[in-house]
């Protein structure tokens, strides 16, 4: 399509090939055509079927605990002088984040298609906690990959899982890291097609993937501009969300997408800045791509093989980007920035301190936008920031980090 | 011009030989080896050459090529000195076809008419980009445009509506993967993959080679007997990372592939 054009519905994304205009698409082996085929014809009919609707939001709500509520964060506005902080906090769900949303939906697709055997990849180990606990609530089983580097790093998240029941597969290809924990997960699937779901954690991989991971989370907007208009009479002016793969950026955005007076910042890891080459910033500072089944932004070198990434929210050290983040960002719709480990580490502290709530290191990217924000703008301004995820999982990190011995 | 492969499957068809396609990752073990294992293999009885191109993330491979490809990946190994090294080869060898193996991403960073002028004047017949399924196909449309056939995969798990489109794009010939798995495994079923390539052959002639998990003079015979040629990568690759410099690579590239074309033409009936 011509970049030019203005899109009058973003809500008719993905089409019937799974693009988001020039992103997107089903970029796989042949091998895994027809599962693809097969999940997609499956899970179009069920987003339609009234009692896979009721199935999916009954356990939102009584064992994710949905709604999760949109909180003013009044000492910090106040302290920093600008416009209204509103938090949405996802990291009150069940697991601390919301990455529960989509595996509490992935695992009613894959129980409703008869696959009983359950694979996922993790990188901080979130998403496979939340997929070791739905596997767990449905008695499936459960297979999660995860590189070796981050395996070392990740310790309490890993035993976790195997306290769900999970079997964690360490990763020792490519890099260790998350994108060969996809590679690995990809491996597995293409041997095991039969009997085997693959529960994605973040919107990439081919279609049907990034649609309906984004379904799942959209949740989460849907929720918040009900809430919006109800708790504060209006919109909010912009929303802020961190992107890792983009899940749960999607999931706040989408509601919002056709209300043109509602601006949008997606937050990347800069890691230790993007001048220096080492951060996880895709769409500020990738380029047009193919990567893990789809076309997006990616991180890559001249000869087109993927680089290492570096963030210090493991959570956000991904290559690429979920394609309907690349479409907005090149349809204007939505802007995205690069904050650094520092800024995230400041603005964890800064919440911390004033509101008395300790986020992930992946939502404090979207907390520091945020506050970055609040102080350019008037007072009467509302900033509804996507809480993402709780950050007990990140203690340990940051007292390393700061040179504290736990 | 390009089409070399259809000549060389005629050919093939003609004298009612098989075809032996062997796989190598391009700068591996050494890149200074490549274009010397190429012809080494075609003097040991290859038929056509597919030239692995290293890719950092790639799914359907095993270990053996994920490695093969890690090594090469650290020497700077892409897609501009590839197709060098075709040229190279096309210099003393003008009838054996080329195809390039790999991943979508190296080429749509080197840009699809960029690749398709630079490959075509390079010497290479055909791609097959293990990521780019039929319903992708437009995206490669400028290699076409340049003469350069895209082989396209079918898989045990292919149904027979896809197979239809595939047949309606396929160019040069139809890869047949002999399981649902990744390359270097071992799950090889002879009955399964006969039937499958009978099945494939009812709908056209385009040849059929059949790939993954052929790995010795046994199993490619056995192949050999329901289809038009076998694909030996992983095995070969495997033999050829033992070697360190180009005179032993050169060695057992050749006494590697030697008893495999022995035993295919003993075979013939
Ligand atoms: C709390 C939290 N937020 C965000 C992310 C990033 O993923 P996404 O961009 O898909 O939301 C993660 C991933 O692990 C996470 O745990």
């Amino acid at each position: 399509m011509n970049r030019s054009v203005t899109v009058s519905d973003f809500h008719a994304y993905p089409d019937a090939h799974g693009r988001f205009a020039d992103y997107g698409g089903i970029f796989m082996p042949e091998t895994l055509m027809p599962p693809l085929e097969e999940l997609t014809e499956a899970y179009l009919a069920m987003r339609e079927d009234p009692a896979f609707i009721a199935e999916f939001e009954r356990d939102l709500k009584y064992y994710v605990g949905r709604p999760s509520p949109i909180y003013h964060a009044e000492r910090l506005s106040k302290k920093l002088g600008g416009a209204q902080i509103l938090l949405k906090r996802e990291d009150l769900n069940h697991t601390g984040a919301h990455k529960i949303n989509n595996t509490i939906g992935q695992a009613l697709v894959a129980r409703r298609m008869g696959k009983r055997r359950i694979i996922a990849e993790t990188g901080a180990g979130q998403h496979g906690v939340a997929t070791a606990t739905v596997c767990a609530r449905f008695g499936l089983d459960c297979i999660i990959y995860m590189g070796a580097v981050d395996i070392e790093r990740q310790k309490i998240n890993v035993y976790r899982m195997k306290l769900l029941g999970a079997t964690v597969v360490p990763v020792v290809s490519g890099s260790k890291t998350l994108k060969d924990a996809l590679n690995e997960a990809m491996r597995d699937w293409v041997t095991n097609v039969a009997d085997t779901f693959y529960i994605i954690g973040t919107v990439a991989g081919p279609h049907p993937y990034p649609m309906m991971v984004r379904d799942f989370n959209a949740v989460v907007g849907r929720e918040a501009r009900a809430q919006m208009l109800e708790q504060f009479g209006r919109l909010p002016d912009v929303l802020t969300a961190c992107v890792g793969g983009g899940s749960n950026a999607i999931g706040l955005f989408h509601a919002f997408l056709n209300d043109p007076d509602v601006a949008m910042v997606g937050a990347e890891a800069a890691g230790e800045g993007i001048e220096t080459g080492r951060h996880a910033a895709s769409l500020a500072a990738g380029r047009r791509g193919v990567l893990h089944g789809n076309r997006t932004y990616v991180i890559c070198d001249d000869n087109g093989q993927i680089t290492e990434t570096h963030s210090i929210s493991a959570g956000l050290d991904y290559p690429g980007v979920g394609p309907e983040h690349a479409f907005l960002k090149d349809s204007g719709r939505a802007r995205y920035v690069g904050i650094t480990d520092d800024e995230a580490l400041a603005a964890f502290h800064e919440l911390a301190r004033t509101e008395g709530i300790l986020a992930a290191l992946e939502s404090s990217h979207a907390v520091a936008q945020a506050i970055k924000l609040a102080r350019e703008l008037p007072k009467d301004r509302l900033i509804l920031c996507n809480l993402s995820g709780r950050g007990d999982k990140d203690v340990h990190t940051i007292a390393a980090r700061e040179g504290i011995a736990l | 011009m390009s089409h070399r492969i259809d000549r060389r499957f005629g050919d093939l068809r003609r004298a009612g030989r098989k075809g032996l396609i062997p796989f190598i990752t391009a700068g591996d073990p050494l890149p200074e080896a490549t274009v010397a294992i190429m012809h080494a293999l075609v003097a040991a009885g290859a038929d056509l050459i597919e030239l692995g191109v290293p890719y950092s993330d790639p799914v359907a491979d095993g270990p053996t090529i994920q490695h093969a490809s890690e090594r090469a990946i650290a020497r700077g190994i892409g897609i501009a000195r590839i197709l060098g090294w075709v040229s190279e080869f096309r210099q003393v060898d003008s009838t054996t076809p080329i195809v390039l193996m790999g991943y979508l991403n190296p080429i749509e960073i080197f840009g699809y008419s960029r690749f398709a002028d630079a490959a075509s004047a390079a010497g290479v017949d055909g791609v097959l980009i293990v990521d780019v399924p039929v319903e992708e196909a437009e995206t490669v449309a400028p290699l076409r445009a340049a003469g350069i056939n895209e082989i396209f995969l079918v898989a045990p798990t292919t149904t027979d509506r896809r197979l239809s489109a595939i047949r309606a794009q396929a160019q040069g010939f139809i890869y047949y993967v002999s399981f649902a798995g990744i390359t270097g495994a071992s799950q090889l079923d002879t009955a399964a993959v006969r039937d499958r390539v009978a099945h494939i052959k009812q709908g056209g002639d385009m040849p059929v080679a059949v790939g993954f998990g052929v790995r010795d003079a046994a199993t490619a015979v056995e192949i050999a007997a329901s289809a038009d040629a076998v694909v030996i990568g992983s095995a070969l690759v495997a033999c050829l990372a033992e070697t360190g410099d180009i005179e032993s690579a050169v060695a057992a590239a050749g006494a590697f592939l030697a008893p495999i074309r022995a035993a295919l033409d003993a075979s013939r009936s």
